[in-house]
């Protein structure tokens, strides 16, 4: 070793283990759980939507990089393949490819790409996408199947707990004969019931929830804080009339709360930088949530609730400052 | 969980933090003497403030001891010959800085010391002397913050005019990973530091000094709790383990619960803060009227073969302590002088242990090279990170933009560069690089 081979370079000289790459993997691997609860509800169909969701996001963002913008692939990150699989997440297990293709172009290439990629979006793609899919398909788009584990691609359809409860107080049942039709709450909690194809079992979301807490990729103050808004919130009206608003657990259950508060909401890129964003982001995600499916036409919120509060991060980044040391006026 | 049998609870700064591995590869390794190299070359700029000037000349001759270079004005220090011997070339030389500097040679001959230097062991407990020969004594003897700031000991030993002091922090936290010099000092000097607090608690007049020590230096707390337990005035604060404790402004949150304002000084908020290694140079200015001619380096880094804990006089080159240490590793990348956090990579294994030089860390070139940089991602992690409470992304953007003022405005001046924002980003941004740039422009614009 020749001294003047030494490296000089400014401070720090070390670094975290956590970068880029291990954060996505982190988040990869914190899906896996809900991913398996949907492989034994829906079968093949999970799998299906899933690996074709992954692929299409992952060739797009390789394809806009290559031959549109004309630069170095960056898909080895691995934030396509977290888009792909929320993508999917979100979608019915039965959904046809070329809806999935859709999607999935809509998600990476205007969702993502068309800002300037990774971390320049304000938009959650996996949501962009979504929406974007459920105005154009809203047949398929809600023909969910049921939760009985079927390994052919065809499977009986039907409504999601939500659409139930929707349909029915329009139709004027009351609250507690509609729950007499429904799953229980402990099948609510490990998923069987019918809806997108993660975001059945809060336990199995939970897990995922744990992990990324352990492994330090996110903090507890977006998904507990929009779940505890969400709860609060429906147990107001829940308790001011129970015949015509279900109860708060139950909206905790079902409608991809969970899988919104803690997979989608977190997404670095569209939530606030600091704690106290972070808190009235996920109130903002809460609270509209619940006003979209107690007031709104569609039965369930979190996508538009969390699309909306997206828009307002770069004003609560300007305008909401962390505490300073020794500025105390 | 093991049950922590200390006094207190252990407390923290409130803002911000990191947890680097912590790598102390050397706390258990005594100090040991490195023997004498055959030249030291003494910078004559080792603290803030005033260069000294040199009082000798080439082909003189020179005891242990014996001032080479005068301090010029208050906020400035002494410089002392560390060796004996004959006066060589006195010349710009480059300092762990990276700058050159005016440095003066020394051709080591014997060891020969001033005869007014106390140099047995006996421990001197009794303090003697006025508050004003004590500020005399630690001035006369050349003592600087070690902890790295270099800040003339003896100017923050006077009160300032209209500011009351109320405690005394002494500071043992030592949060940079690998280094152990302090924590060595406190487990093996524990009374020598003690008197040097009351010195200093005489000087300032204060009536109570806290000594913070992170919890990963359980030995040294007990050590200190055990011979403090008589006395009221002095404390053990065990603190919970986290970057940058030791920063000044951490240190004071964490023990005391009270903020310096920005832009000003601990005084403000009635706290000096000194170093355990400071507080043991100034015992012994005081004491045995022995100036600060030689320091403890830790000489450390995961391939090093003999992690160590030194006694270095200073302007030892800092080669002759990697070779102490079992020679420099074939896998080296880099070497930085201090801790992997804040110290400095130097360019050259001839520049000089100075008096504010901490450690010696050898780096492994697979851990040397930057990983890949990607695009912010917004994760807001250098915000939890930082302990000042800035926005690091955004200081980062402010700053390749150009808009010094508005960095000014998200008060990039505050930040103490302890780089917890470079360290946690999970993207690799070289945030602190430019954030020392927006200072820079400003320092500059002024």
């Amino acid at each position: 070793m020749s001294q003047s081979l030494l490296t000089v370079a400014p401070s720090p000289h070390i670094h975290t283990e956590l970068t880029i790459p291990q954060v996505m993997r982190g988040v990869i691997i914190a899906m896996v759980p809900a991913l398996l609860v949907s492989v034994y509800n829906f079968g093949l169909g999970a799998v299906y939507v899933t690996g074709l969701s992954i692929l299409f996001c992952a060739g797009a963002e390789w394809a806009i990089c290559k031959f549109l913008l004309k630069r170095e692939p960056t898909i080895t990150d691995g934030s396509a393949v977290i888009t792909g699989m929320l993508l999917a997440f979100n979608v019915p297990s039965n959904l046809p490819w070329y809806i999935i293709l859709i999607g999935s172009l809509v998600s990476v290439g205007i969702g993502k790409m068309s800002f300037g990629g990774l971390g320049n979006n304000p938009f959650n793609p996996a949501l962009v996408g979504r929406v974007f899919l459920l105005l154009s398909f809203p047949v398929e788009m809600t023909s969910w199947p049921q939760a009985v584990a079927t390994w052919s691609l065809d499977g009986t359809t039907g409504a999601t707990p939500l659409g139930i409860l929707k349909d029915g107080l329009r139709a004027g049942e009351t609250v507690p004969a509609l729950m007499q039709q429904m799953p229980s709450y402990t099948d609510f909690f490990f998923g069987f019931q019918g809806g997108s194809l993660g975001e059945m079992s809060a336990f199995a979301l939970l897990i995922g929830l744990g992990y990324m807490l352990y492994r330090k990729i996110i903090t507890w103050h977006i998904p507990v804080t929009m779940i505890a808004t969400v709860f609060v919130m429906t147990g107001i009206f829940w308790f001011i009339d129970p015949t015509r608003f279900a109860s708060p657990l139950f909206h905790v259950l079902t409608g991809g709360v969970m899988l919104g508060a803690i997979f989608m909401a977190t997404d670095y890129v569209t939530s606030p930088v600091s704690h106290k964003g972070m808190i009235l982001f996920a109130i903002g995600c809460g609270v509209l949530t619940v006003l979209i499916r107690l007031f709104g036409a569609y039965p369930e919120g979190v996508s538009f609730a969390i699309l909306i509060m997206n828009a307002f991060v770069p004003l609560i980044n300007t305008y909401l400052k962390p505490v300073r040391y020794g500025r105390k006026k | 969980m093991k049950k922590r049998a200390f006094h207190k609870e252990l407390k923290t700064f409130r803002l911000g933090g990191v947890h680097p591995q912590d790598n102390k590869l050397s706390a258990t390794v005594p100090l040991a003497q490195l023997p004498l190299p055959k030249q030291v070359t003494i910078p004559i700029v080792q603290h803030i403030g005033a260069p000294a000037k040199v009082v000798v000349q080439r082909g003189d001759t020179v005891k242990v001891g014996q001032v080479i270079a005068q301090h010029e004005g208050f906020i400035s220090s002494n410089i002392h010959a560390s060796c004996s011997g004959r006066i060589g070339i006195i010349e710009d030389v480059m300092d762990s800085s990276g700058f050159k500097h005016l440095a003066v040679n020394i051709r080591v001959k014997g060891d020969d010391w001033l005869e007014t230097i106390d140099r047995t062991d006996t421990l001197v407990e009794e303090i003697s002397l006025s508050r004003d020969e004590i500020v005399a004594r630690v001035m006369e003897a050349g003592v600087v913050g070690m902890g790295g700031a270099g800040f003339p000991s003896h100017a923050k030993i006077k009160v300032p005019e209209g500011k009351t002091i109320d405690t005394l922090i002494i500071n043992g936290v030592e949060c940079e990973p690998y280094l152990t010099a302090d924590h060595r000092l406190m487990l093996e000097k524990p009374r020598e530091i003690i008197v040097g607090v009351r010195i200093l608690m005489k000087a300032l007049g204060v009536s109570r000094a806290i000594i913070g020590i992170e919890d990963n230096k359980h030995d040294a707390i007990e050590l200190f709790e055990e011979w403090l337990r008589e006395g009221k005035q002095i404390e053990v604060q065990p603190l919970e383990v986290q970057y940058p404790q030791g920063g000044e402004k951490q240190l004071i949150q964490a023990v005391l619960d009270r903020e310096v304002p920005s832009g000003g000084l601990p005084a403000d908020v009635g706290v000096i803060v000194h170093n355990v290694g400071t507080t043991f140079a100034i015992y012994e200015a005081v004491q045995k009227n022995k100036p600060l001619i030689e320091r403890v380096v830790t000489v450390t880094g995961k391939d090093v073969k003999q992690p160590s804990n030194l006694w270095v006089r200073i302007g030892t080159p800092v080669i002759e302590l990697i070779t102490a240490a079992g020679g420099l590793p074939e896998s080296t990348g880099k070497v930085v002088s201090g801790g992997p956090m804040m110290g400095k990579a130097i360019a050259d294994l001839e520049v000089p242990v100075a008096k504010g030089t901490s450690g010696i860390l050898v780096i492994a070139q697979a851990e040397t090279k930057r990983t890949e940089e990607y695009n912010c991602v917004h994760c807001g992690k250098c915000i939890e990170a930082c302990p000042m409470g800035l926005e690091p992304y955004r200081l980062l953007l402010l700053s390749k933009a150009g808009h010094s003022e508005k960095s000014k405005r998200e008060n990039v001046l505050d930040c103490i560069e302890c780089g917890s924002c470079s360290f946690v980003c999970p993207s690799n941004r070289p945030i602190l690089d430019y954030i020392r740039l927006s200072k820079t422009k400003l320092k500059k614009l002024k």
